[in-house]
């Protein structure tokens, strides 16, 4: 396979709804930037691109069957190949995966990764029946499943397993909220407290709204490339590109239903052992995975990931995480995942600082310095989740990131992160069916 | 014979438009708001149970039914007639009517559907011997005093008297 580069990102604003263009126009937006922030000019784009790969996850909230090709020829990208993909909340990160594959097969020099979702055309219960229709529809949906509440009891099952306190969750809703107060690109720019989070109405035991993402209208693309089409990009812009490197893909899958999670062996990281995971802590003695309280396609996308990347120790070896905190607890769940503290020790590291960005004053008393910021863009809880864009616009940012471009893109430097080496991004779908890692590196 | 008087007929329904812009001079309609419309959308959806449709028709004989593999004898609490260890073919079994709740939730929300009947609370339970759980309602606890001491709590399966074919015609008690 072929080293691949990202090139170039671009993310329209997220907010609760875009009536002023149709999700086309909205995509336009994310494609002008990246192209104007490489200086390519827009017919020498349509020239030398190979194809694109579209993303966005529910045709309910369109109500338009191939939005993608609507897309496609709206951005002037007909007649070359594209294909959709969708994989609930992780669509934006398999979009990001296959756009790499086009490249890394060779089949691709230069590659566009789109996505978008517009969530503004039904109210919000109704938006949550349409993601509770990717739940399974005969044994789930009907007895009053929905996403919050399914992600509540797992959750729940954590805390017992784990004593994982809602206030540890608290924590993560703060600090992605305070980080977006830095993001003009975040729907929530939020200063909040502790007692904030816990005193917003609760939508599904123990989370409150604010330890919930929003539904959101808008869309994300990156640019990816090969070697050679780095040069092409070069040549026709006159310009040297500052491409960052995809150096690992990762991959998992868990079964729909919650109740079909087996209890098995925790599939263990480089640096963790088999003793890890046995001991009183555990409810019988030894931890039984990935239950509910666990997602096993994170972990199986972490493995492949790291493995791919190179990576023995990730929470040493990875500078910041983007990673898909739909909820403040699967942020915590998808900690221990990622192997960035151990299983059922996630609760406490979202407490220590070792997540939070230096130099921002949180408002919390925080023990540690940070090690590896997650969410310094301010996540979904912050940014909002128009489910297609939003595991793009995590690669958005992580490449921005690498770039050291955070305060030319977000017009402040807060959130610039001083000199990160490697960045991973994470996306995940419904309770953990889907899950992809990808890791990028600064070139 | 040509009628010159014909009429399409006139309806009282139509479409509720928010705004009609149009300006004398078209140049300027890019800075228009939008014509924003409420389409009402409504269908009626077959849907078949398939292969799981014996547990349906378990329910309406007040019978918790589950699956176990021919092959590996993995048992399945929420009916799978596939063995996900295996891929080996599953039997019916009949289930305990008694489990534990695994883990639940107060659901003070919901999707539109079910708004009208929150707070409702959400359980998985557990069962002896099965490998799986369950989604299901409980109710006979006050959802205003959720606690983490509810997991592990007995609990014991009734059922609806008239079937509704869905997976509420079950639903869980305290033992
Ligand atoms: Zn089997």
């Amino acid at each position: 396979m072929r080293p691949v580069y990202g090139v170039s990102g671009g993310v329209s604003k997220f907010k609760k709804a875009r009536p002023d263009k149709t999700f086309q126009a909205i995509v336009k937006e994310a494609v002008v930037y990246t192209l104007q922030d490489i200086g390519l000019e827009y017919p020498k784009f349509l020239e030398i691109v190979d194809g694109s790969v579209a993303s966005y996850f529910s045709d309910h909230f369109t109500r338009q069957l191939m939005a993608g090709i609507m897309v496609q020829d709206y951005l002037g990208l007909t007649p070359k190949p594209s294909h959709r993909v969708e994989g609930g909340g992780a669509t934006g990160g398999l979009c990001f995966q296959e756009a790499w594959k086009s490249i890394a097969s060779g089949d691709m020099d230069i590659c566009l990764a789109y996505g978008f979702e517009t969530m503004s055309h039904v109210n919000t219960w109704k938006g949550n029946e349409f993601i509770a229709l990717a739940s399974d529809v005969s044994f789930d949906y009907p007895v009053g499943g929905f996403y919050s509440g399914y992600y509540a009891m797992m959750v729940v099952r954590h805390m017992k397993e784990y004593g994982t306190t809602v206030e540890q969750m608290a924590h993560v809703s703060v600090k992605n909220h305070m980080n977006a107060y830095h993001n003009p690109y975040a729907q929530k720019r939020q200063k909040l407290t502790i007692g904030d989070v816990r005193g917003a109405p609760i939508v599904a035991w123990p989370l409150t709204r604010l330890d919930i993402c929003v539904m959101s209208d808008g869309a994300a693309c990156t640019l990816l490339a090969s070697e050679d089409g780095l040069k092409k990009i070069e040549k026709a812009t006159g310009k040297r590109v500052n491409a960052v490197k995809v150096a690992g893909i990762g991959r998992g899958t868990d079964a729909m239903r919650m109740s079909d999670r087996p209890h098995k062996d925790v599939p263990l990281l480089p640096h963790e052992k088999e003793s890890d995971y046995v001991g009183k802590r555990f409810v019988g003695g030894k931890l039984k995975y990935p239950g509910i309280h666990s997602f096993r396609a994170g972990r199986m996308a972490s493995l492949n990931a790291y493995k791919h990347a190179g990576i023995k120790d990730p929470l040493k070896e990875i500078d910041f995480v983007e990673l898909h905190d739909a909820y403040t607890s699967s942020e915590i769940q998808t900690y221990e995942d990622m192997g960035l503290c151990r299983y059922g020790e996630g609760g406490e590291f979202a407490t220590t600082g070792e997540t939070f960005m230096p130099g921002i004053d949180y408002g919390l008393k925080l023990k540690k310095e940070p090690v590896c910021p997650v969410n310094p863009s301010g996540g979904l809880i912050a940014c909002g989740h128009p489910v297609g864009a939003t595991g793009l616009m995590q690669a958005v940012f992580a490449m921005w990131q690498l770039q050291g471009t955070i305060g030319k893109h977000f017009e402040d430097n807060k959130l610039q992160l001083k000199n990160p080496r490697r960045g991973a991004i994470h996306s995940h779908a419904g309770t953990g069916t889907y899950v992809t890692v990808s890791i990028l590196e600064k070139n | 014979m040509a009628d010159k008087t014909a009429q399409i007929e006139e309806t009282d329904e139509g479409t509720i438009l928010f705004n009609v812009p149009l300006p004398q001079n078209v140049e300027l309609l890019k800075d228009l708001s939008p014509i924003v419309l409420k389409q009402p959308y409504h269908i009626d959806y077959i849907h078949s149970y398939g292969q799981d449709s014996p547990w349906f028709a378990g329910l309406a004989n007040k019978r918790l039914l589950g699956t176990r593999c021919q092959k590996c004898g993995y048992r399945f609490a929420t009916p799978k007639l596939s063995c996900m260890e295996c891929g080996g073919d599953c039997d019916w079994v009949e289930m305990p009517q008694e489990g534990k709740i695994h883990t639940f939730t107060v659901c003070e929300f919901g999707s539109e559907e079910f708004l009208k009947e929150t707070p409702f609370i959400l359980c998985l339970v557990e069962f002896e011997n099965f490998n799986t759980l369950l989604l299901s309602r409980l109710i006979g606890v006050d959802p205003r005093e959720a606690s983490l001491s509810w997991v592990g709590m007995k609990v014991k399966a009734k059922f609806r008297r008239n079937s509704k074919f869905k997976p509420t015609d079950v639903y869980f008690v305290p033992a």
